[in-house]
């Protein structure tokens, strides 16, 4: 098979910047923690309401972070008006009672999938205050629309 | 005896039904566009979802496929010659199978009893005939392409030694393209969705159907693409009056495209649980591996454009071939302008798959935008191109130089509205808005009213976009009525395919089916045995089927 000349010019210059970026990639993923959201654990959707720590969702201030735990139903979450502190990291835990769902908030990295049957994590530290829309962009149902809450960064 | 008139009839009856989804997904996008900018409320018998589901389905799955069809079976006559009796058979009842599938599941959304987005995800229950519909519609699709294939291989058969023509090779990769890809979607939906929704089970593993659905939607776009990509190479270089730069390239990297649309569905995956991130960044990496039969198809594409007939003044200098190109020709021009959309289609495709840069853009609007500028526009703009032709050359009439008006006006129409839409789309997407999401202003929230309120990308920018592409559908429409019905006779349309330049004789790998299917195989199981072993044995609790609108 023949490749013209400026054919080889074309396609070495092209994988040569895949390669740079695809490094680029990786470097900020794995030597930087950028990575996406994720996690194995599972839980019944059926039995959210009982189990550890989604029995009791909210915000827990542990000191360095915070962890919060929510959970997602058609088409609301629990709790549905949270307040979050400035500046320190936030481990954010989701699940969903019922069918599919996101946690999304507006105007920062935070945007996940809720799956039946696991547990979804995300961390995010607010460098400014105000309040903030947390929305559902997976299509759930009928009052898709309808599905959102608060988050409330005071300083 | 199968003759010509039969695959023309046949070919026509797929270009009929394409051009009915587009008109009626058409409309629905007009009252999307119209609804999400809170300039109407639909009547009380019609919800968002329920066209928002037709609209995806008719526009990305069916019009797509019809289309293909129509365009596969009419160049596989002009290269290869006439179905036999059994593939002709294979072809008709596949257009029935499938027709019927289409009519079964766009009954029960119309019922309202399948309001569950073209994704279908589970554990949303639609009614188990919409089920049985998509079963039937990729049953029916297997049939017809088997036709098809079986007619490939027997031409290459009775050919022994000789290089089987360009239009039917590149035919069959997307075939066996589609076919690979739809076992996937197969398998979710006879053996999680029917049982599920007939109450035989209890409840579903809703990762694992992701990962089937996925593992079908990826190489999906890669099915409308490649006819795309076929008519870019087989046709235009025709239509300019020079020759495709290189048929050998052209071979190699639609097989790279089938090897590498596989083992990356997971991209879509990136926000959610259930997948280690390793394999999650693997696939990226695999992701990002189309960009050199992209590169590739650029390069040949560009050199043949180059090859078209100049002046002397032309000759001397170097984009004198630019200004010798037949712009003032609508089956150019609309391909032309489609090509050029690629360019920031693909530059979003890298954005969505960056791995990190995906929580960003994942469900927003930016993600419609994209599709929009990449099936939406390069995808259809092309299709609109082929039409001017195929459509008179199966009806056996003339493309007349008002139809060239016309058609010309319809695509500055289209552009002009895909722009406008695709830009808001993009924008609001930056900002935060959701897709698939009815009017709604989140109780005044003051991050919300920013998708209303900035002057240079808003809804109420999307709907006049989406408004000025519906006028360009009604147009399209004329075009086609016109082309088929109205225009005057004449026996001499062909269907113009492309010489290739001499590039010396063809490897004898490129015609390797066993291998490049291997090869194909192998990289599936290498990125798929793991993660799916994974979600299995994470064993994530059942989740039972719900109807929630
Ligand atoms: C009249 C022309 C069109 C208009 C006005 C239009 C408008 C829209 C709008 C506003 C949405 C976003 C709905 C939402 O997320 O809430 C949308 C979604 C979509 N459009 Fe179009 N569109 C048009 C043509 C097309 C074409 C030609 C295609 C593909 C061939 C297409 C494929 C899609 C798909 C796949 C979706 C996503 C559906 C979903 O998220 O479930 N559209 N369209
Ligand atoms: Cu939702
Ligand atoms: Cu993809």
């Amino acid at each position: 098979m023949h490749l013209h000349r400026y054919e080889k010019i074309w396609l070495s210059f092209g994988i040569t910047s895949l390669i740079v970026f695809l490094a680029v990639l990786a470097f900020t993923a794995f030597a930087e923690g950028h990575t996406p959201p994720g996690g194995i654990l599972t839980v019944s959707p059926e039995s959210v309401d009982q189990v550890p720590p989604f029995n009791a969702p909210g915000v827990y201030d542990r000191g360095d972070y915070v962890d919060v735990y929510i959970v997602g139903q058609i088409f609301s979450y629990n709790p549905n008006r949270i307040e979050l502190p400035l500046g320190k990291p936030v481990h954010f835990y989701v699940t969903t009672k019922d069918v599919v769902h996101s946690f999304t908030i507006i105007d920062t990295t935070v945007n996940m999938m809720l799956i039946p049957g696991y547990v979804n994590s995300a961390t995010y530290t607010f460098e400014k205050p105000g309040s903030y829309l947390v929305l559902c962009n997976e299509y759930c149902g009928a009052g898709h629309q309808l599905m959102q809450m608060e988050v409330e960064v005071k300083g | 005896m199968i003759t010509k008139q039969h695959t023309h009839v046949l070919s026509r009856v797929h270009l009929f039904l394409a051009f009915f989804s587009i008109a009626l997904g058409g409309t629905f996008g007009l009252l999307q566009g119209l609804v999400r900018a809170g300039a109407i409320t639909l009547p009380s018998w019609l919800s968002y979802y329920q066209i928002l589901t037709a609209h995806g389905l008719l526009l990305a799955l069916i019009s797509t496929t019809y289309f293909i069809f129509a365009f596969l079976l009419a160049g596989n006559g002009a290269t290869l010659g006439d179905l036999s009796k059994t593939e002709y058979t294979l072809a008709k009842w596949g257009t029935i199978v499938l027709t019927a599938g289409v009519i079964l599941a766009a009954t029960m959304i119309l019922k309202g009893d399948a309001s569950v987005l073209y994704t279908f995800y589970l554990p949303l229950q639609a009614s188990p005939w919409f089920y049985v519909g998509l079963a039937l519609f990729v049953i029916g699709t297997w049939l017809f392409a088997a036709g098809l294939i079986h007619q490939y291989f027997a031409w290459r058969k009775a050919h022994p030694g000789q290089k089987t023509p360009l239009f039917a090779f590149l035919g069959t990769v997307t075939l066996l393209l589609w076919i690979i890809a739809s076992l996937g979607v197969a398998a979710t939906v006879l053996f999680q969705m029917i049982p599920l929704s007939f109450g035989w089970v209890q409840g579903v593993n809703v990762e694992l159907s992701r990962t089937l659905f996925w593992y079908f939607g990826h190489p999906l776009v890669y099915f409308w693409l490649l006819p795309t990509y076929m008519a870019w190479y087989t046709v235009m270089p025709r239509l300019i009056g020079g020759k495709l730069f290189s048929d050998t390239l052209a071979r190699f990297a639609f097989l790279l495209f089938l090897v590498f649309s596989f083992p990356v569905g997971i991209h879509h995956q990136l926000t959610e649980p259930g997948i280690q991130d390793g394999w999650k960044f693997f696939q990226v990496i695999l992701t990002f591996m189309v960009v050199i039969p992209s590169l590739m198809t650029a390069f040949n594409v560009f050199a043949s454009l180059e090859s078209v007939p100049r002046t002397a003044g032309q000759r001397r200098s170097l984009f004198g071939w630019i200004g010798a190109l037949p712009w003032g020709d609508v089956r150019f021009l609309a391909m032309i302008i489609a090509m050029l959309f690629f360019i920031p289609g693909g530059i979003g495709g890298l954005v969505n798959a960056s791995y990190q840069m995906n929580a960003m853009v994942h469900n927003t609007l930016f993600v419609v935008g994209h599709f929009h500028i990449t099936v939406g526009t390069p995808v259809m703009l092309t299709f609109f191109a082929i039409s001017y032709w195929l459509i008179p050359h199966l009806t056996g009439r003339t493309f007349t130089p008002l139809a060239n008006r016309l058609g010309i006006l319809q695509t500055v129409i289209w552009s002009l509205g895909m722009l406008i839409m695709s830009w808001t789309q993009h924008a609001l997407g930056l900002m935060g808005a959701p897709r698939r999401t009815a009017y709604t202003v989140y109780q005044n929230h003051p991050q919300a009213q920013v998708w209303f309120d900035t002057p240079w990308a808003n809804y109420t920018l999307m709907a006049i976009g989406g408004a000025l592409l519906f006028t360009g559908i009604v147009l399209m429409l004329v075009i086609v009525i016109y082309l088929g019905f109205f225009a005057p006779r004449s026996e001499k349309a062909t269907f113009p395919l492309a010489e290739a330049r001499d590039d010396g004789p063809q490897p004898a790998f490129l015609e390797n089916w066993k291998l490049w299917l291997t090869i194909t195989a192998v990289l599936i199981l290498i990125a798929y045995t793991v993660p799916i072993f994974d979600i299995l044995a994470h064993n994530a609790p059942l989740a039972r089927g719900m109807r929630t609108w």
